[in-house]
C-alpha cells in the first residue's frame, strides 16, 4: 500500500526547547553546519539539547537491505529523545528516514509505538524554522549571487520545497538564482555514488553544468550527502564555486 | 492451455484470499466535475482538435453535401468512400457527385476490395455519435451499415457532427450514453489525424491512418 | 524466456558505455526534458491532478483486489462475444499458443502494435524461427527492428535515436529511402507507404491491450498512428496480447486511465485514438478480423501478486512516465537495462519476473531519489519495492525468485560492524574520534574511495566532530 508522505509534525504551542539532531555525515565531515543549525535555533531564543549517545538514524543499511542493522541503529536512538520535545534534523534525507521510514521499520516490533512517537516529533531545520519559528532573518552580508540545491528527500520525503528558498529570499544582499532542473537528483544516492560510479559521476556533472549556468559563486543546500558530492565534483573540477549547508550560509549572513 | 488456466487462478485466488486488498472507493466526482456550459463546448472541441491539426467545415442539414463535395474537389480528392445503408450516405447520394468527385459505396465485405481500399480511394465519409469537450475527440460507433475502415484507410477522413451532439466527458458520455449495457464491436475515439512523433519527438502527421481529418459541423 | 541457470545482466558495463556516447545522451537529455515539460503543463491544476491520481490508483487497486474473479468474468464476456481466450503461464506457452493460430491461420506474416508483452515473449525472434514473418508497424518499433535492437522506452521506442541516425538507418535498409534526406515528414511518409502494404497482406494483426474491461468483454487500445486500428481491424485475425493484470472491473474504470496514461506518457490530452474492441466481425458487418483471440500472459506475475508489498507492481498502467522523470534512465537510456521494461519500472518489475541471481543489480541501479513515484499517476511505491528487492536480493526466501542471490558475507559483516558502531554511544565515540584524527590518512586508491574520486575530490573529515563541538560549546546533553 502507498506510504504517503507524513503529514508536517504539529505543535500547539511555540516550544522553548528542543533536541538536535545532528546525523553522522553532519558529525564526521560538516560539525560547522551542524553548530550553526544549533546556533540558529538558539538565536530565536530555544534552548538546544543534543543528545551526547545520538550517532545514525540507519537510512544507509536500511537502503542496502540491510534492514535488521537498520533497526539495531534507529533502534539505539529511541531512547535519547525522551518526553514530547520536536527533534530538530539538518537534513532533508535523515528526517525522511526517521519521519517516513522508522514506522514501517519498526512495524511489529515491540518498540513500534515509541518509535513511532519519536519519528512523529521529527523536523527538518528550514521546516522547523520557517513552520514553527517563523523567524525573521536580517542580512548583514556582502551583495552575492547563489543558487539553492533542493536535497531529493527533503522535497519528497519531507514535503520541504519552498521553505528554505523562503529563508533565502529574506536575505536582502542575497540574489537566488534558481536551477533549471532544481528537482533533479544531484546522483550521491548513498551507496549508489560507489556502486554506480559512472551514472553518479554523469549525474553531478549535469547538475554542476546547471550550477555554472546560474552564474552563482555559491550554492546552498540543506543535506550534507548532496553537499559532499556537489562539493567534492567542484573541487575535482577546479570550480570556483562552493557548495555550503544552509544553516551555516545563514548564520554568516545574519552575524555579517 | 487450460492448466495454466487453471494454476495462474489458483495462485491468485490463494494469495489474494491470504493477504486480502481493500481498496480506497472511487470517487468519479474529478470527472463527473468536467463541466463546460453548453457554448463553451463546441469552441474548446475545436481549439483542442485544431491544435492537432483536425480542419473545420460549417455545414447545414441543407447543405452538408455540397460543403463537402465542394471541399473535396477544391483539395483535389477524386473519390469519395461513403456508407450508402445511412441516412447521410443517402442524402449524400442522392445530392449527387460535385465536380469530378467519384463517389464510390462501401457496400460489400473489405476482402473484395482491399487493394483499391488502399489504393484507391482518397476519402471516406463518416458520422459520429458526437464530439468530447473534454479532450476534443469524436465518437464513432462503426457499424455494419457504416464499417470501420471507412475512418481508417481513405487518407482523409470527413466526419459529420451534429452541433447539438456535444458531452462534457468522455465519462459522461459513457455514462449516458449507457455503453456498459451493450458495447458495439468497435468504439471509437478519433481525437484528430494519424499522427507520430517517434522520430526525435517531431510530430508528423499522416503515419498510418488519415493524413486528414475533417470535422463538418452540421447545424 | 525461463532461464534458469541465470547470468547475471552486467548492467554497470552496459551504461558506462552509453554514458560515454555522447550523442546518446544528448538524444535522451532533450527528450526526457521536453516530456516533462510537457507532461508538467497537462497537471498544472494541482488539485485535479491529486483527484485523478486517487481515482485511477482506486481503480487499479478495485481490479487487483478482485483479480482472479475479474479474470473469470473477462474471459466468460469476451467467449460470451466471440472471441477465444488463451492463457499463458509463461512466454513459452504463449509463443506456442501464438505459433498454433498463426497455422491454423494458414499466415506466414503478421503486422503487429506496439505490445511490451510481445517484448517479453520475444516473440518476434521465435516466429521468425517459425519462418514467419512479423513487422512491427508502430513506427518507432518498426525503426528499432530496422535496426535489429530493442525498444529503449516503452511509450517511445526509438527515442535513443536522432532524425539523423534514423535518415541513415533507413538508407542504409530501404531501398528507395533515397531521397527522404533527414525530413522527420518524409521519413514517416517513406514508412507509411511501406506498411500500408504489409496491412493489406497480413494474415493476422497483433497487439497489446491497455485495459480490458470485465464487466463487458472489452479490449481498450490506445494509440497516435491508426497503426494499432489497422492490426486490429484489416487482417483476418487478430491475436491480443495482455499481461493478468490488465484487467479492470468496470467500463467506467477506463476513462481515469484512458485520461491521465497520454498526459503523463507524452503530455497530450489524449491520443488520437482509443480504440475499444468487443467482437471479432458479426455477421452483415463489412470488416474487422473474422476471429480475435486473447493471451493472457502470467510470466511470474502470480508470483508478484501473492506478495502484499510486491502486488503494488501490478497497478502500473505502462505509462512511461517513470523513465522520463529518472536522472539514471536519462543519463543512461533504456539499452543499458538489457531487459523489455527499463527504467523505475523495470528496477522493480523485471527482478521479479526473471529473478534476482540476474537481474540483482537492477534495483540498485537508483538514487532513490522518488522522482518516479512524486508522478506515477497510480501511485506505486516504486522506491519502496526497490528497497524490499534490496532486501531479497541478500536474504535467502521464497517471496522472489533467486532471493538471497547477491548475499555476501564480506558485505554483511560490514553492516554488523557499522551497525555495532552505530548502536553503542561509546564504540561512536571511539571511532569518530579515530576517523577524525586519522580518517584523512586513507590513500585515495582504497576501493570505494576510488571510484568516489574518480570525479570528485577525497571527503575530508573534521578535525573535531559535532560531538565534540556540541560539547565543547557546553550544549546540553539532556
Amino acid at each position: 500500500m502507498d506510504r504517503p508522505t507524513p503529514p508536517p509534525s504539529t505543535l500547539a504551542t511555540k516550544p522553548t526547547k528542543v533536541y538536535f539532531f545532528g546525523t553522522c555525515l553532519v558529525d564526521l565531515f560538516f560539525p560547522d553546519a551542524g553548530m550553526a543549525g544549533m546556533e540558529l535555533l538558539q538565536a530565536q531564543g530555544l534552548e538546544v539539547v543534543f543528545p551526547q549517545g545520538q550517532s545514525c538514524c540507519g537510512q544507509p543499511a536500511y537502503n542496502s537491505g540491510y534492514r535488521d542493522d537498520a533497526l539495531t541503529v534507529a533502534r539505539a536512538q529511541l531512547d535519547l529523545f525522551p518526553g514530547d520535545l520536536p527533534i530538530v534534523v539538518p537534513s532533508g534525507s535523515c528526517a525522511g528516514m526517521m519521519k517516513k521510514h522508522w514506522p514501517h521499520l519498526f512495524h511489529g516490533e515491540p518498540d513500534e509505538a515509541k518509535a513511532v512517537q519519536v519519528s512523529s516529533r521529527v523536523w527538518e531545520l528550514t521546516q522547523f524554522l520557517v513552520q514553527v519559528l517563523n523567524v525573521q532573518l536580517t542580512d548583514k552580508g556582502e551583495p552575492v549571487r547563489i543558487t539553492w540545491h533542493a536535497s531529493c528527500h527533503a522535497q519528497r520525503e519531507m514535503g520541504v520545497v519552498e521553505e528554505p528558498k523562503a529563508l533565502l529570499r529574506q536575505l536582502a544582499n542575497v540574489e537566488l538564482v534558481e536551477l533549471k532542473r532544481e528537482k533533479e537528483c544531484c546522483g550521491f544516492g548513498g551507496t549508489f555514488a560507489v556502486r554506480h560510479p559512472d551514472i553518479s559521476a554523469a549525474m553531478v556533472g549535469d547538475k554542476l553544468a546547471d550550477i555554472e549556468q546560474t552564474g552563482a559563486k555559491r550554492v546552498v543546500s540543506g543535506d550534507c550527502g548532496c553537499l559532499m558530492n556537489i562539493n567534492g565534483a567542484l573541487e575535482a573540477g577546479r570550480k570556483p564555486v562552493q557548495g555550503q549547508h544552509i544553516a551555516q550560509f545563514l548564520k554568516e549572513r545574519i552575524h555579517g | 492451455m487450460s492448466d495454466a488456466r487453471a494454476a495462474i487462478l489458483g495462485t491468485l485466488r490463494r494469495t489474494r484470499d491470504a493477504h486480502p486488498l481493500t481498496p480506497p472507493p472511487s470517487d468519479f466526482a474529478p470527472l463527473a466535475e468536467k463541466q463546460w456550459p453548453p457554448e463553451e463546448r463546441l469552441p474548446r472541441i475545436r481549439r483542442l482538435m485544431e491544435a492537432v491539426h483536425t480542419e473545420f467545415l460549417e455545414a447545414t442539414e441543407a447543405d452538408w453535401p455540397t460543403v463537402v463535395t465542394d471541399f473535396l474537389t477544391r483539395e483535389g480528392a477524386a473519390t469519395l468512400l461513403y456508407a450508402p445503408e445511412t441516412i447521410d450516405g443517402a442524402v449524400l447520394a442522392n445530392a449527387g457527385p460535385g465536380g469530378s468527385l467519384h463517389l464510390i459505396p462501401y457496400d460489400r465485405p473489405i476482402d473484395d476490395f482491399k487493394q483499391q481500399m488502399f489504393e484507391g480511394i482518397d476519402a471516406g465519409l463518416t458520422g459520429t455519435l458526437g464530439a468530447i469537450a473534454d479532450t476534443g475527440s469524436l465518437i464513432l460507433w462503426p457499424s455494419a451499415q457504416e464499417p470501420r475502415l471507412l475512418s481508417l484507410v481513405p487518407h482523409i477522413h470527413v466526419a459529420l457532427l451534429r452541433a447539438d451532439a456535444l458531452y462534457d466527458s468522455f465519462w459522461q458520455a459513457m455514462r449516458d450514453g449507457r455503453w456498459a449495457d451493450g458495447m458495439p464491436t468497435n468504439a471509437l475515439l478519433i481525437s484528430g489525424p494519424s499522427k507520430t512523433a517517434d522520430i526525435e519527438q517531431t510530430l508528423a502527421y499522416g503515419v498510418h491512418g488519415p493524413k486528414r481529418l475533417v470535422v463538418v459541423i452540421v447545424r | 524466456m525461463a532461464d534458469h541457470a541465470a547470468q547475471a545482466v552486467n548492467f554497470a558495463a552496459a551504461s558506462k558505455a552509453a554514458l560515454q556516447d555522447s550523442e546518446l545522451r544528448g538524444n535522451f537529455r532533450r527528450a526526457m526534458d521536453g516530456l516533462m515539460t510537457k507532461r508538467a503543463v497537462q497537471f498544472a491544476d494541482g488539485q485535479e491532478w491529486h483527484r485523478m491520481r486517487a481515482l485511477a490508483a482506486s481503480v487499479r487497486l478495485r481490479a487487483l483486489s478482485k483479480l482472479p474473479e475479474l479474470l473469470e468474468q473477462l474471459e466468460t464476456n469476451l467467449t460470451r462475444n466471440g472471441i477465444q481466450v488463451h492463457w499463458a503461464a509463461t512466454t513459452a506457452e504463449a509463443n506456442a499458443i501464438t505459433l498454433e493460430i498463426m497455422r491454423k491461420a494458414n499466415a506466414t506474416l503478421a503486422v503487429k502494435g506496439k505490445s511490451m508483452v510481445t517484448e517479453e515473449m520475444h516473440l518476434n525472434a521465435f516466429l521468425e524461427d517459425h519462418g514467419i514473418e512479423v513487422l512491427e508497424s508502430d513506427l518507432g518499433e518498426y525503426i528499432v527492428q530496422l535496426d535489429g535492437t530493442m525498444p529503449s522506452h516503452i511509450i517511445m521506442p526509438a527515442i535513443h535515436l536522432n532524425t539523423k541516425q534514423i535518415a541513415h538507418l533507413f538508407k542504409q535498409k530501404i531501398k528507395d529511402a533515397a531521397s527522404t534526406g533527414e525530413d522527420a515528414a518524409a521519413l514517416t511518409d517513406l514508412a507509411r507507404r511501406i506498411l500500408r502494404q504489409k496491412f493489406m497482406n497480413a494474415g493476422v494483426g497483433m497487439s497489446g491491450v491497455n485495459a480490458a474491461v470485465a464487466e463487458t468483454g472489452t479490449l481498450c487500445l490506445i494509440e497516435n498512428e491508426g497503426n494499432g486500428r489497422m492490426c486490429t481491424t484489416v487482417p483476418p485475425v487478430h491475436i491480443a496480447f495482455m499481461g493478468l493484470e490488465k484487467v479492470v472491473e468496470k467500463l467506467e474504470d477506463v476513462p481515469p486511465i484512458i485520461s491521465l496514461l497520454p498526459r503523463s506518457a507524452t503530455g497530450q490530452p489524449i491520443t488520437t485514438y482509443v480504440n475499444m474492441i468487443s467482437s471479432p466481425r458479426k455477421e452483415g458487418e463489412k470488416d474487422g478480423p473474422r476471429e480475435i483471440h486473447v493471451v493472457i500472459l502470467d510470466n511470474g506475475r502470480s508470483s508478484v501478486y501473492a506478495d502484499p508489498e510486491l502486488r503494488d507492481t501490478l497497478r502500473c498502467i505502462r505509462c512511461g512516465a517513470c523513465m522520463n522523470h529518472c536522472p539514471v534512465y536519462t543519463k543512461v537510456g533504456g539499452h543499458a537495462y538489457q531487459a523489455p521494461y527499463p527504467g523505475p519500472i523495470g528496477k522493480i518489475l523485471v527482478p521479479q519476473m526473471e529473478g534476482l541471481a540476474k537481474r540483482g543489480e537492477m534495483p540498485h541501479a537508483c538514487t532513490m531519489c522518488n522522482a518516479c513515484v512524486e508522478i506515477c499517476p497510480v501511485k506505486i511505491p516504486i522506491v519502496e519495492i526497490m528497497g524490499r528487492l534490496r532486501v531479497e536480493a541478500v536474504r535467502p526466501g521464497t517471496a522472489v525468485k533467486d532471493a538471497g542471490a547477491q548475499a555476501s558475507r564480506t558485505e554483511a559483516l560490514v553492516w554488523k560492524g557499522w551497525a555495532a558502531m552505530n548502536s553503542s554511544p561509546l564504540a561512536y565515540r571511539l571511532a569518530t574520534t579515530a576517523l577524525s584524527t586519522v580518517g584523512n590518512a586513507a590513500p585515495a586508491s582504497l576501493p570505494l574511495l576510488k571510484d568516489w574520486t574518480n570525479v570528485r575530490s577525497k571527503p575530508r573529515f573534521a578535525a573535531k566532530t559535532l560531538h565534540d563541538l556540541a560539547r565543547k560549546k557546553g550544549i546540553p546533553d539532556v
